[in-house]
């Protein structure tokens, strides 16, 4: 393989369609903890929920023949280890950190086992149909464009109507507006009289069926099978892409990607055998990637300011 | 006719503290309302009972006559019922608009109303009863006045009849007061109530048409305040006589803490001192006067060498100290009472033995052979509770435990206990109850007796005025004037405060008291 052929257009254009295939499942990921941090709950069981979910969404899938009901599945397992983490976090006031890592292990140690119960250990993992493409009549024709942006299943058009949706809720409702107080100010909000208490609960269940989704999308539309640890580490990119996004849906499209278009590359350069570089150091460029844009993002000078901290009446 | 808020047999009790014991409150329509009473008298519980923050543990609330549950400030709103914290609660990263109708349903749910709608509302609101202040601006671009107005305007735009304002001018400047009472008045003339927490006897005779005292949690009585005067409502509010504090004369010796043209930066990395010169000469105590965040952190943290100046020289007892650390000046006979206490004065999770002796920790009798010597440490400790009447379980307690009073004690005791040769006390009793305030500036007076050069920062006038020889008032980072404690024009001094009058002279001491004689007395709240 050559230099060349990373420069033709069909392999440009298949690299930014699956690069934006594979940013969904962080963006839904980074969309819901946006969406839990701005209250202030810091949920950092991502990379656990996202297991979960994509463990229930391709168990739902196989069980029913449907792509869609898997991703419903998804959403309500999110929503499950969402409350486990509303309840640690709002009502035991418990260190946030800790409380998020057990959610990861609980997570990813159910997903697997349950896995293994259900289906038990093969060489051939089973498999399900996935998500239909459905390219959107006209727009779909564009040459370059239409590939790259128009031909895709229904969970990335439904992902990027999220990323608008999410930046209304935030900074055009009234809830949104609660929301913000929660995390910046408790205090201020509760005696504003806002639930600070009901605001935190919802938006942490919330944000982890976002996660959950994005758990689901991974198995029942990307990999249409489950294997374990088949997250890799795509819940903590999606912490770091948080942090990077200034808490803001917009700039976290922005980041999901860029981090999808490495991810995308990575991918190609291995099924290509690029031989200039070891595929282990290929397969680290989406963290290093990471790491490139949390130095660029800068520091937490964005964060809510009641980021992590319980909220106790006097 | 019914009194528009009535609380009965209030009861409120916290781990080890009853708060409110069966307390009774009316507030009649119409007036306003002065609750009076020391720090940690119950008066704040009792109103954020009424707000709806607490549940009390006995007693009932009637509104207009009617039974009220109020479960939340949500319910409390509902009824009519709005406060001002005494720490503002406002979102700093919001606007003026969105603090105002963060919570409120709006006219096109879900969504937010349209800025310019609701601005014009606000303006409404704001142009009835004189609180002028741009929607728009951020929060934390107001100085703390306009944020108290936000707050004001914020309950009144949540249509409240009743009015609670906590300690409301404890961050204000006479000035800014003089507004507020003009507010208040405005606000009962067009038929709201106020009720107005203070510990301040001025205040209250000032502005209050009743007056209700509080004492450890009990009400002590009520009174209408054109029938009372100060002197029994001081007695009511301590239950003993105040005895002015007694200064003796000064006898300054030559100067130990110098300044000449100090500059230093603010975390923020502006500039916070703009050319700050002044001494402090042993035998005197030096008052640095002014509103909170004028400078007065960051002048702190220069002198006890928790922060670079960017330019000028510090002289402690004639020795060049401007780039010395923490504990080379500690070592040179500075001493240091924190404006944070719990953050810079003492180590909460250790026990008092060992807050005792923190910064001599490494010197005998309290350590040999790199080793802590417990014995000694406690030892020392005990004669320090001893001596200084600080109410702990003992030596071994967490510094945690004590009351603020109390840990006000312990660091004051550490630290006159090495008789430094300058003293840096800032806000030294901030929140501090009447009992331990006397007994924290009889302490500073003696230091200032025995030859310290003590300087104390404070934002009270009133500690101020009672303790220095000689005041420094500081504005936006500059030393805008020294005054004699004795003879001042309280006047001049609150617009040197504001920033209205600079460059005023030293007034020569020993002129006559102006026309209002002592100047604590005549001082207009």
């Amino acid at each position: 393989m050559s230099w060349d052929s990373l420069l033709q257009t069909a392999f440009i254009i298949s690299l930014i369609t699956s690069g934006i295939r594979l940013a969904v499942p962080v963006l839904l990921a980074v969309l819901g903890e946006i969406i839990t941090e701005r209250a202030g709950v810091q949920n950092l069981g991502l990379e656990g929920i996202m297991a979960l979910g994509a463990f229930a969404g391709f168990a739902a899938a196989f069980t029913t023949g449907s792509g869609i009901i898997g991703l419903l599945a998804g959403v309500l397992a999110g929503m499950l280890l969402g409350l486990l983490m509303g309840y640690f976090a709002v009502t035991l006031k418990v260190n946030q950190v800790i409380a998020g890592i057990s959610l990861v292990l609980l997570g990813q140690g159910s997903a697997n086992f349950f896995y293994r119960q259900i289906f038990g250990v093969s060489q051939r993992p089973p498999r399900i149909a996935g998500l239909p493409e459905v390219p959107i009549p006209f727009l779909a024709d564009i040459p370059y464009l239409g590939g790259i942006l128009f031909r895709h299943n229904i969970a990335v058009y439904f992902t990027v109507l999220l990323v608008v949706i999410v930046w209304v809720l935030l900074f055009g409702t009234t809830w949104g507006l609660k929301v913000r107080a929660v995390g910046e100010h408790p205090s201020a909000a509760d005696t504003s009289g806002v639930d600070v208490a009901g605001i935190r609960y919802a938006c942490t269940i919330l944000g982890a069926a976002f996660a959950g989704l994005g758990g689901a999308v991974l198995s029942v539309a990307q990999m249409k099978l489950f294997t374990e640890n088949m997250v890799a580490g795509r819940g903590w990119i999606a912490i770091a892409l948080v942090i990077f996004s200034r808490w803001h849906p917009g700039l976290a499209l922005a980041g999901a990607v860029l981090f999808g278009l490495a991810d995308a590359l990575q991918f190609r350069f291995q099924a290509l055998g690029f031989e200039a570089v070891p595929y282990e150091f290929l397969l680290m460029l989406p963290y290093i990637l990471t790491i490139v844009v949390l130095l660029a993002g800068g520091r937490r000078g964005a964060a809510p300011a009641a980021l992590g901290i319980p909220y106790e009446k006097e | 006719m019914t009194a528009l808020v009535e609380m009965r047999g209030i009861t409120k009790r916290f781990p080890g503290v009853l708060a409110n014991d069966h307390v009774d409150f009316v507030l009649e329509a119409g007036e306003i309302h002065a609750l009076l009473g020391e720090n940690g008298a119950g008066k704040t519980t009792l109103m954020n009972i009424l707000y709806g923050l607490y549940q009390p543990d006995e007693g009932v609330i009637y509104v207009k006559g009617k039974p009220a549950i109020i479960h939340s400030p949500h319910d409390a709103i509902q009824l009519g019922i709005g406060m001002v914290h005494q720490h503002f609660q406002l979102v700093p990263t919001f606007s003026v608009a969105e603090n105002i109708v963060l919570g409120l349903p709006s006219r096109r749910e879900p969504f937010l109303e349209s800025r310019r709608q609701v601005h014009q509302r606000i303006a409404e609101v704001s142009r009835a009863y004189g609180l002028t202040v741009d929607p728009s601006c951020p929060v934390w671009q107001l100085s703390v006045g306009e944020q108290q107005r936000v707050e004001i305007l914020k309950a009144l735009y949540r249509g409240a009849t009743v009015l609670i304002l906590d300690e409301p001018t404890a961050v204000l400047t006479p000035q800014e007061c003089e507004r507020l009472f003009d507010t208040l008045l405005a606000l009962v003339q067009s038929g709201k109530s106020v009720i107005f927490i203070s510990h301040k006897l001025d205040e209250v005779m000032a502005i209050s048409h009743r007056v209700t005292v509080l004492r450890d949690g009990r009400v002590v009585g009520t009174a209408r305040t054109q029938d009372i005067s100060k002197q029994e409502l001081a007695r009511m509010m301590v239950g003993r006589e105040m005895r002015p504090i007694e200064k003796p004369p000064a006898a300054p010796a030559g100067p130990v803490i110098e300044l000449h043209d100090i500059w230093a930066h603010d975390d923020r990395g502006l500039p916070a001192l703009r050319s700050v010169s002044l001494q402090v000469h042993a035998g005197e105590i030096l008052g640095i006067a002014g509103v909170d965040g004028n400078g007065q952190a960051e002048l702190e943290e220069v002198l006890t060498g928790l922060r670079r100046p960017s330019r000028g020289r510090y002289l402690l007892a004639g020795q060049n100290v401007t780039h010395a650390s923490a504990r080379e000046l500690f070592a040179a006979g500075l001493a240091h009472i924190p404006a944070d206490r719990n953050r810079f004065g003492m180590v909460a999770d250790m026990t008092l033995a060992e807050n005792s002796i923190l910064g001599m920790e490494g010197q005998p009798p309290f350590t040999r052979l790199g080793m802590l010597r417990y014995r000694e440490m406690e030892g020392h400790c005990s004669r320090l509770i001893h001596e200084y009447d600080i109410r702990a379980p003992g030596p071994a307690a967490f510094a945690g435990t004590l009351s603020g009073g109390n840990a006000q004690k312990l660091i004051l005791a550490r630290e006159i206990s090495r008789r430094p040769k300058a003293l840096v006390a800032a806000q030294p009793t901030r929140g501090l109850d009447i009992g331990a305030t006397e007994y924290v500036r009889r302490k500073l007076l003696e230091q200032r007796q025995r030859g310290c050069a003590v300087l104390l920062i404070s934002t009270e006038l009133e500690e101020i005025l009672a303790l220095s020889d000689r005041i420094a008032v500081i504005y936006e980072g500059q030393i805008v004037g020294m005054v004699d404690p004795a003879c001042v024009d309280i006047e001049q001094l609150g617009l040197m405060m504001a920033g209205a009058v600079k460059e005023v002279c030293e007034l020569p001491p020993r002129m006559p008291a102006g026309p209002e004689g002592n100047p604590i007395e005549g001082r207009r709240p």
